[in-house]
């Protein structure tokens, strides 16, 4: 089954404008004609001169640029800005045409552009041009103030860039309802269709480029946002669509230990944690020790603070024991205090980025990132906030950041997206009990770790700062002198638990000890009986021998007489002469 | 003296080239000599003079010079524009 396109492949040549040729998947149209819409100060000018600029290195074709609203030398001017040459360019392959009408010009009566194209084609057979721009032509169709005649005009330039092939860029101003209705009609007869925008947010500049048509031919039609460099104008880059970074399974100190412990080790190398919590929180004494641990180590940091200078920072941490100082001058440890007000964020993006090449860091701190949330609510400077941590990502900096947030839900976290890319989320907030302000340090995430859920109090001191234990007694959470207290309490009733025990053990070794006492006693008393019952017994034994004998003898002394004459009565007769009757 | 840029036999520009010379031959016009030059076939010379559009209406005398775009449909204004000073 064969896959038929509905349209032909639409041929395309480079404008060498980067990204514009990739999202176009190729340039514009050749042979058609494309149109640059925009307001005043968009770019389009620099769009067009800049496809015929660069273009012209890429595919070495010769092009003519046709100014209706600049003088050719305010054009050669503007594009020296951007290092391009035109001097040299304009001898062989690039041919300014000034089409100003003279200020003396008088309009009277209906005209066209004939004798433009013919000569126009005349030069581009000349030169053999394979481009031509014609740039801001509003401003000599206007004069017709027929809108009728404006559009006879257009079509004209199109049919004849038709029948001469070229590739024809036309730039168009845009603003007013009343002009955009009266070229409407432009946007259908074209084959490309470009908007350019230029906005100001909060006092920062944004511009953006988007392709609005693209006929014959799949486009990316998201407004992307460029950026105006050295060079000309670039889409800003996106930075690799695939994410390749080395992972570890290295840890970095947070600069404390039970917080390291916590953690199950410390943060993992090369990833990013956010900081958040209300102002006052120590987040900056968070990232100070972060730097100072790093520093130790050996490891070189970039400890990067917007609206605080670096001296300020530096003496704060040292009333909490931390000193910086050292490490600035032996070069381990950079401070970078910059504005978040005055230049656009993705200048702003692109200091960090020289800096941090600049200095090396393998640990960085942003202190605070929300600092330039407020600027991001452009797409722009969420793209450029992204490109920022992906590259410190590939280079796998270890980065903190702190955020200024009253609760773990906000707007702003989202806004700059970190919150999601944070792989460690600390939270630090103010617990306010009986009548007192302490600080709660709580893990709210930390990715491929498991890590304790429980909230510590955070402590600072002249002697540093610590993580405590808090305590969870009858359904509260105790902390600072509340803390104390309880601390106290429990440490006396385990005092009075334990010399109430010493005591119960005597008590009971006491009675023992008695009732073994008693024992003896008792057995000493049985011992006596039991002789007193042997000679008891030993008397009634010789008590009734006695008694025998006796009565034997008794016998004997009576007359045996009496004993025979009785006969038996007595008893067995004497026969033995025992006893002298 | 005048000199008039035409592209050919564009519709524009003959309607030029008619008012032009009604305007010329018309009495209240002193005197005006007027050169008619098609573009088409003399392009170096509308380059010379910095003339794009069609048709366009050169006054090269008197001074100064006064450049008049358009079919000159009304010819009186532009009668009046040739003679002002």
């Amino acid at each position: 089954m064969e896959n038929q396109s509905l349209y032909p492949a639409v041929t395309k040549t480079l404008t060498g404008i980067q990204g514009f040729d990739e999202i176009t998947h190729g340039g514009l149209p050749r042979g058609g004609t494309t149109l640059i819409m925009g307001g005043p100060g968009c770019g389009k000018t620099v769009f067009a001169l800049q496809s015929l600029v660069s273009g012209l290195e890429r595919t070495k074709e010769a092009g003519i640029f046709v100014g209706f609203e600049e003088s050719t030398r305010q054009i050669m001017g503007n594009a020296a800005t951007f290092g391009w040459d035109l001097n040299a360019l304009a001898k062989k392959k690039l041919y300014f045409f000034d089409a100003r009408l003279s200020p003396e010009s008088v309009k009277a009566g209906d005209f066209d552009l004939i004798g433009m194209l013919s000569l126009l084609r005349a030069k581009a057979e000349a030169m053999n041009a394979r481009r031509i721009v014609f740039d801001g032509i509003d401003v000599l169709l206007g004069l017709l103030d027929d809108p009728v005649a404006e559009r006879r005009e257009i079509y004209r330039i199109r049919d004849w860039l038709a029948e001469t092939g070229l590739t024809g860029i036309i730039t168009q101003k845009v603003g007013g309802i009343e002009i955009d209705q009266r070229y409407n009609f432009l946007q259908f007869m074209v084959d490309c269709v470009v908007i350019l925008r230029h906005q100001v947010v909060d006092g920062s500049a944004f511009r953006s480029l988007r392709v609005m048509k693209y006929r014959g031919s799949p486009f990316m039609g998201d407004e992307f946002p460029i950026m105006l460099t050295k060079e000309g104008m670039q889409l800003t880059h996106r930075g690799p669509t695939e994410l390749k970074y080395a992972v570890t399974d290295e840890r970095v100190s947070s600069g404390i230990p039970r917080l390291d412990s916590m953690l199950r080790g410390g943060y993992h190398r090369g990833s990013f944690v956010l900081i958040s919590g209300s102002p006052g929180t120590a987040k900056s004494t968070l990232s100070g020790l972060f730097v100072a641990a790093a520093c130790r180590r050996g490891e070189r940091t970039l400890y990067v603070s917007f609206d605080e200078g670096a001296a300020q920072i530096v003496r704060n941490l040292r009333s909490v024991g931390i000193r910086l100082a050292p490490f600035q001058k032996s070069g381990l440890l950079k401070m970078y205090s910059t504005r978040t007000r005055g230049p656009n964020i993705e200048d702003q993006f692109s200091n960090l980025r020289a800096q941090v090449r600049a200095h090396r860091p393998r640990c960085l701190v942003i202190d605070p990132l929300s600092a330039l949330s407020t600027k991001v609510a452009h797409i722009a400077s969420a793209d450029a906030a992204q490109q920022f941590l992906d590259f410190l990502k590939v280079e796998g900096i270890t980065v903190v950041n702190t955020s200024l947030m009253d609760g773990i839900s906000s707007n702003e976290e989202t806004a700059t997206g970190i919150s999601t890319i944070a792989d460690t989320w600390i939270h630090v907030s103010y617990v306010v009990q009986d009548g007192e302000r302490n600080r709660a340090l709580t893990i709210v995430k930390s990715r491929g770790t498991g890590h304790s859920n429980q909230v510590r109090e955070l402590t600072l001191s002249n002697k540093g700062v610590d993580l405590t234990d808090v305590y969870a007694a009858q359904g509260r959470v105790l902390m600072g002198v509340a803390r104390w207290e309880w601390e106290q309490g429990e440490r006396a009733e385990r005092k009075r638990t334990q010399v109430s025990n010493e005591l119960k053990h005597l008590h009971l070794q006491l009675a023992q000890a008695e009732a073994a006492a008693r024992l003896k006693v008792i057995q000493t008393e049985i011992e006596a009986r039991e002789a007193e019952i042997a000679v008891l017994l030993e008397a009634t034994g010789s008590a009734s021998r006695l008694v025998k004998t006796d009565r034997a003898a008794l016998r004997k002394l009576r007359h045996a007489d009496e004993e025979v004459g009785r006969g038996r009565g007595l008893g067995a007769p004497v026969k033995n002469g025992v006893g002298g009757h | 003296m005048l000199r008039l840029y035409v592209a050919g036999a564009a519709p524009n520009s003959l309607r030029a080239v008619t008012n032009a010379r009604a305007i010329c031959e018309g009495q209240s016009a002193p005197g005006f000599e007027l050169e008619i030059v098609d573009v088409l076939k003399h392009p170096r010379r509308a380059l010379a003079d910095g003339v794009l559009v069609t048709p366009t209406l050169l006054r090269v005398s008197p001074l100064p010079t006064l450049k008049i775009v358009g079919s000159l449909s009304d010819k009186d204004q532009v009668l009046l524009m040739l003679v002002a000073k």
